[in-house]
């Protein structure tokens, strides 16, 4: 047990240890999610309500819970760029090299990235009274696994990616052209209600639609306002997370696997 | 025909009389990259004990070659034993016996000396006491006690050379595989670095093989296989690879390198080869054969070297191309 796990905490330990000593990246993966949030928020407000939304629910909180997995996108997506940049400086081979499975070595970089992302996310739970929700025991542990679950599987998705690319740049170029695109189309902009028809064609088959769904429901779980202008259920919102963040799993792990040519 | 068949191999046999599971051995090997063949055909054995260097200039395919035997690239043609285990099929025994140490720093820059290490052993199975002791005692040896706690990020070049071997080290491989690892390193520290490969070999019965484009670093070890283009064009000990050669080596600089050529070769019955902007000749007695040819052509002549073959020159000699 302990040959399967001490490489796995020492990956993972890794991670957190150089995130704690590169104290910038906290401020950068929060500040301007939250930028957008008051900005975008306070400007949309005025002009825009989401549609389905009830009295008490304006735009700012709306917008709330899709901020909250920004952050955690962003987090998952710095943490995951160190893997390209192991790769370049040797680091990474030489934990290749070591008699240690490609799948470990995956769980432990994911671990890591969710560990991070959850960490930021709870920082920004704190506001979340300013919102209106209030949290019992039941909405709170579950909001809790719902963002690790979120922060696993962007993580995942960010190694998927990571584990092929040289640069860095290429990197930013896939999270500009494929990443951001996924976030806005989940629901965390807007709500599909309303929306022409291919787009929320497009936004029922984006993974993350459902995983904001299950984050919204398990937000307002103890609040009395409901209002989520979705009308995903919380089974199936649920049910295609939990598959968003096996599948990505797997998939990092194969990429990691693969030989190369 | 049954003769030649008979006496090769009788030849073959003798040469093998060290047993299997103390060393590296390179049957056939061959890698293609999707049309350019990167590896072709290469053959060779190493023992442990002993220094080997791959040497070739960039593009000659040795990187390849060290990426297949540090089991980051599988073998696709050919066959790869390494102390009795073969490269295709037991990737997992292997991985245990090497101590890899890659070009580009290995080593986290955020993490102290110790953390780096502590690290590495983990991800080999090793914890506690075990661990803390192997760490004291190979921090020790290569002279970075004191530099424990630091960052590596603050360590000179040389230093984090050493932390590398270290952390190489730590779980006690049998074989030492290192790619070019005096890149970067000043004079004092490439030659600290050879010394402590040798003590390794030496006292440790240590497999150390290690790829460089540096002529000065193949002179350093037992012995060293020339790779040009993805062949292994030479093997053998430095010394008996320059005796080959044979004679001296005379460098001539000119006016006229193209004339002279062609005059020197018919006039004194010598090769001539035009390299890198002077004439290369290889002859039996080099003292002679400079007096002559300065006397003969006093004008044309710029400089003359004169000197005993290097590796260099076993290169040029064989594939007819510079090093470089």
């Amino acid at each position: 047990m302990q040959r399967v796990l001490l490489p796995i905490t020492t990956i993972w330990w890794r991670e957190i240890i150089r995130f704690y000593r590169q104290r910038s990246r906290l401020f950068s993966a929060i500040a301007q999610p939250l930028v957008f949030w008051i900005l975008i928020g306070s400007g949309l407000s005025a002009s825009f309500r989401p549609a389905g939304a009830t009295d008490e629910l304006d735009y700012i909180a709306y917008f709330y819970p899709g901020i909250v997995v920004l952050v955690l996108l962003f987090t998952s997506i710095f943490a995951t760029i160190s893997v390209v940049n192991d790769r370049r400086e040797g680091f990474l081979q030489g934990i290749l090299v070591a008699p240690v499975p490609r799948w470990r070595i995956v769980l432990a970089q994911a671990l890591g990235g969710t560990t991070l992302a959850l960490l930021q996310g709870v920082l920004l739970l704190l506001l979340a009274p300013m919102t209106g929700i209030r949290f019992g025991t039941a909405s709170l542990f579950l909001t809790l696994g719902v963002m690790a679950l979120l922060a696993f599987s962007l993580t995942n998705l960010g190694l998927l990616i990571a584990w092929r690319m040289d640069s860095t740049q290429g990197f930013h170029a896939i999270m500009n052209l494929l990443l951001i695109p996924i976030w806005l189309l989940s629901g965390a902009f807007f709500p599909s209600t309303g929306v022409p028809g291919w787009l929320a064609w497009t936004m029922k088959f984006n993974p993350l639609t459902y995983g904001l769904a299950a984050f919204r429901h398990s937000l307002y779980l103890d609040t009395t306002t409901k209002a989520f202008g979705e009308e995903t259920t919380w089974t199936l919102s649920m049910l295609i997370t939990g598959l968003f963040s096996a599948l990505t799993y797997v998939g990092a792990t194969l990429t990691a696997s693969a030989k190369p040519k | 025909m049954a003769d030649t068949e008979a006496l090769h191999s009788i030849t073959t046999d003798s040469r093998k009389p060290k047993v299997p599971e103390s060393r590296i051995e390179v049957e056939n090997l061959s890698h293609a990259y999707q049309q350019r063949q990167a590896l072709d055909n290469i053959s060779f054995d190493v023992s442990r004990g002993e220094i080997f260097g791959l040497l070739g200039p960039n593009g000659s395919g040795k990187t390849t070659l060290f990426r297949i035997l540090s089991t980051l690239m599988p073998v696709t043609a050919g066959t790869v034993r390494i102390l009795g285990h073969d490269l295709a099929t037991e990737v997992k025994a292997i991985r245990h016996l090497l101590g890899v140490v890659f070009q580009h720093p290995g080593l986290d820059a955020k993490l102290t000396v110790v953390e780096n290490l502590r690290h590495h052993g983990h991800l080999y199975g090793l914890a506690g006491k075990t661990l803390r002791h192997r760490i004291s005692e190979l921090l020790e040896r290569f002279g970075v006690s004191d530099r424990a706690t630091e960052r590596v990020e603050v360590l000179s070049g040389g230093l984090q050379r050493r932390v590398e071997i270290a952390k190489a080290l730590l779980h006690s491989p049998r074989v030492l595989l290192l790619d070019e690892p005096t890149s970067g390193l000043d004079v004092a520290a490439r030659r600290q670095l050879s010394d402590y490969l040798s003590v390794l070999a030496q006292t440790e019965n240590m497999l150390v093989l290690l790829t460089t484009h540096l002529l000065d670093d193949a002179e350093t070890c037992d012995r060293v296989g020339i790779l040009d283009v993805g062949k292994l064009v030479a093997l053998g000990e430095p010394d008996a690879l320059k005796t080959q050669i044979g004679g001296d080596v005379v460098l001539i600089e000119s006016m006229d390198n193209e004339n002279l050529c062609t005059t020197i070769a018919e006039r004194f019955g010598v090769s001539t080869v035009l390299t890198d902007g002077q004439l290369r000749i290889e002859c039996e007695r080099g003292h002679e054969f400079v007096r002559d040819v300065v006397a003969a052509f006093p004008e044309k002549i710029q400089s003359v070297r004169f000197g005993k073959p290097t590796l260099e020159d076993v290169f040029i000699k064989l594939t007819g191309n510079p090093f470089v």
